[in-house]
């Protein structure tokens, strides 16, 4: 039997969670779309983000700081990698690209757990968003509304950089045809290291606006990782536009079958998957005939 | 993740030790057969006793004897498999040391068993069955041990036990809350001490129905493997058959969830008294602060019926204050038993902080390993098992305990402890008061009730 206040408080539910998707893969998408390197560290950046977040949290106490020290930081780490060792890897094999960076994941993992251990920590919403708020069809805790607000509004941001901006016109471009780009007089090494920059602090930002919601442990970008590549796989490579739409549709599948079973939540989202990789395998947004 | 360490000597050293090992015990053998042969009347030589099995002999040959524990230092677990892992080293240092408390327990080790060291190798087994089983593979070819440990996931235990019968190697199971442990998954070769689902059901049900009531309704939240579904199945038997209890919801959510929003907005519609958190680890840590951020608690009661280490410290005593648990030990049970006291003043003394049950638990296990080897006089596992199955009653930290014949299950007591104020609190870690210490006879179901049948000793 269908109770419909439930069933809108899922609905909700799956937006909050799809947002949180969406931003998380719209970095790695638009990684993976210019730099052709699949990040699998992506899941450790979005935990970097929460560290440094709450790390900043704990000196001053103001949640604005932390959000912006752990998106920064996040950054800082995904141009020093890009420099440091992607940029070696651009012409090797995609398995060693996995390789580098599925090891720097666990590098990163792990030496925050022999940092600061495995207990998890706990960064508290500013004041003013803590406490719960009625909706009218139920209560909602008044955080995870403002994290929906936070997200958008990241969402859009990155949307006008990627749209509005001569850098996000090279970006796309670069997405489509980096080689042609370069042909063009572009410096595209300067674009890639943009590129990973950003999408690292997409990773990080992500990372500490989540940490009051779900608080933070070394392992905490394992589980993101994985649903970030559903994401990308169901919205279409190098598509923000798919990662948004991806998010969106991850998030409502999950919510809405945890209505009926929960157990069979994440089934769903593969069934969902594989559904897109046999019908419309480019993805929903997906560009035909891109690599 | 591939990414399990080992503490012991380096890899080619006990390569190379293994081997030669192995070279000499096929000599041994070898000699003491022919030996036996030509001379009948000869007393037989120790090898010779019995043909090998699984790393018998060749594990007891040398000064040292080497348990192997597959413990999760990453993952949902990590937290307790570190807690868990302090208590296996410092009982290894008593037995190695002949520490007055090992010889409360086990009266016949002196500096080390039987004569020889006892170390410890680890690897990281992130809670997953497989990984566990890998681990335990490369130190039974590696490293001969003679004994392996370490689950704090049922599914990891489950399957422990299976390879501990294949491997004929001696299993002891640390945390595993499953009735399947040594119920329909139990095994000749494995032993477990601590509590289980049903045992902490029959503990803690006469104490919700007193303090809340009959005829509530729960919501239960259940981790999606063996040690959900059994311990969720034992306690909302005993709710429904003896309080009149319904369940409303259960929430069945995969080891290792995040985000509980979905789970938490089905319990909030669901019209729940009390929440039954079954989830364990950081899964329950992490719903828990999301039932508070959802206003579930305090407007519906908390109960966890099978204790989790630190969650207390780690979602705050606001949060834990009034909640019922069912646990195998915590630190203030020294005031009531004196194994207790001197097991938390050495815990503490080494690691700084007051241990929680599952360092006991794995302090315990292997003290009463110690105990058994050192009465059988042998490393020759039958002769181990058949010590653990005479049953005889040994002190421990939560009093006189016995192990069960049938199922290998230790009869012990459960222990009820309900979360306390922070205003009551003394010291920093003074999170639970013990409401109760339940003794374990009546707690049991009947050996075969969950299907156990052992295998062969050979």
């Amino acid at each position: 039997m269908l109770n419909w206040a439930n069933f809108i408080s899922q609905l909700f539910n799956g937006l909050v969670l799809g947002a949180l998707l969406a931003l998380i893969s719209s970095g790695l998408t638009i990684i993976y779309g210019t730099l052709g390197v699949l990040n699998l560290a992506h899941g450790a950046m979005f935990m970097l983000g929460g560290y440094a977040g709450w790390f900043a949290y704990a000196h001053t106490g103001s949640f604005v700081v932390a959000v912006i020290c752990g998106s920064l930081f996040v950054m800082i780490v995904g141009v020093v990698m890009e420099r440091v060792v992607i940029r070696h890897f651009y012409d090797r094999p995609d398995e060693d690209q996995l390789l580098v960076t599925f090891g720097l994941g666990i590098v990163f993992v792990e030496a925050v757990r022999f940092a600061f251990g495995s207990l998890s920590k706990t960064v508290l919403a500013p004041e003013a968003l803590a406490g719960i708020t009625s909706l009218g069809f139920m209560f909602y805790p008044t955080y995870r509304l403002a994290l929906l607000g936070i997200v958008v509004a990241a969402l859009l941001a990155l949307y006008a950089v990627l749209y509005k901006t001569r850098l996000g016109l090279m970006v796309r471009a670069g997405i489509e045809d980096a080689r042609m780009v370069e042909a063009l007089g572009i410096n595209i090494q300067t674009v890639f290291v943009i590129v990973f920059g950003i999408g690292a602090m997409a990773a990080g930002f992500a990372g500490i606006v989540n940490a009051p919601v779900v608080s933070i442990a070394p392992d905490v970008g394992e589980g993101i990782l994985v649903q970030t590549f559903v994401v990308v796989v169901i919205g279409g490579v190098g598509s923000f536009g798919g990662a948004v739409l991806g998010g969106l549709v991850a998030g409502e599948i999950i919510s809405l079958t945890s209505m009926f079973n929960p157990a069979y939540a994440y089934v769903m989202l593969f069934v969902a998957m594989t559904l897109v990789l046999v019908l419309r395998p480019r993805g929903l947004l997906g560009a035909a005939g891109r690599e | 993740m591939p990414n399990s360490r080992q503490v012991d000597v380096p890899y080619s050293a006990n390569k190379q030790r293994a081997i030669s090992l192995s070279r000499r015990g096929v000599l041994q053998v070898g000699a003491a057969v022919v030996g036996g042969m030509v001379l009948p009347a000869m007393p037989r030589v120790f090898a010779a006793d019995h043909p090998p099995i699984g790393t018998w002999p060749a594990g007891a040959e040398g000064p040292t004897v080497t348990i192997g524990a597959s413990v999760p230092r990453t993952g949902p677990y990590a937290v307790q498999g570190e807690d868990e892992l302090k208590g296996m080293q410092l009982a290894v240092e008593h037995i190695n040391s002949g520490h007055p408390l090992i010889s409360k327990i086990a009266p016949k080790v002196q500096n080390g068993l039987l004569g020889k060291q006892v170390a410890l190798v680890v690897a990281d087994s992130a809670a997953k069955p497989n990984e566990a089983v890998q681990a335990q593979q490369r130190f039974i070819n590696e490293n001969k041990i003679v004994a392996m440990t370490g689950a704090t996931s049922s599914a990891v235990a489950v399957a422990l036990n299976k390879f501990a019968e294949r491997e004929k190697v001696i299993y002891l199971v640390a945390i595993s809350g499953s009735n399947d442990t040594t119920g329909k998954d139990c095994s000749r070769y494995s032993f477990r001490q601590c509590f289980y689902g049903e045992t902490a059901a029959n503990a803690i049900g006469p104490v919700l129905v007193k303090t809340f009531g009959k005829g509530k309704k729960a919501a239960f939240m259940t981790p999606d493997y063996t040690y959900g579904h059994t311990v969720t199945k034992s306690v909302n038997d005993y709710l429904t058959g003896n309080g009149g209890w319904t369940m409303v919801t259960n929430q069945v959510s995969p080891l290792g969830t995040q985000d509980f929003s979905q789970y938490l907005t089905n319990i909030a519609n669901s019209g729940a008294d009390v929440i039954v958190n079954v989830n364990w680890g950081r899964d329950a840590v992490l719903s828990i602060q999301q039932a508070k951020q959802f206003g579930l608690i305090p407007r519906m009661k908390l109960v966890i019926p099978y204790q989790i280490p630190f969650l207390a410290k780690e979602v705050g005593p606001e949060l834990t204050e009034g909640v019922f648990a069912a646990t195998d030990f915590w630190w203030t049970l020294q005031d009531k038993f004196p194994l207790a006291k001197m097991f938390v003043e050495a815990f503490d003394k080494k690691y700084g902080y007051k241990p929680e049950w599952g360092a006991n638990n794995a302090y315990m296990q292997f003290a009463v390993w110690a105990r058994m080897v050192s009465e059988a006089g042998s490393f020759y596992p039958p002769d181990i098992i058949r010590t653990y199955e005479k049953g005889e009653t040994f002190p421990s930290t939560v009093g006189d305990v016995h192990f069960r014949a049938a199922d290998h299950q230790l009869v012990r007591p459960v222990v009820i402890v309900r979360g306390k104020q922070p205003s009551q609190m003394q010291g920093d870690q003074d999170y639970w008061d013990v409401v109760e210490v339940v003794p374990g006879e009546s707690l049991m179901q009947k050996p075969d009730a969950f299907g156990c049948h052992l295998g062969d000793y050979t």
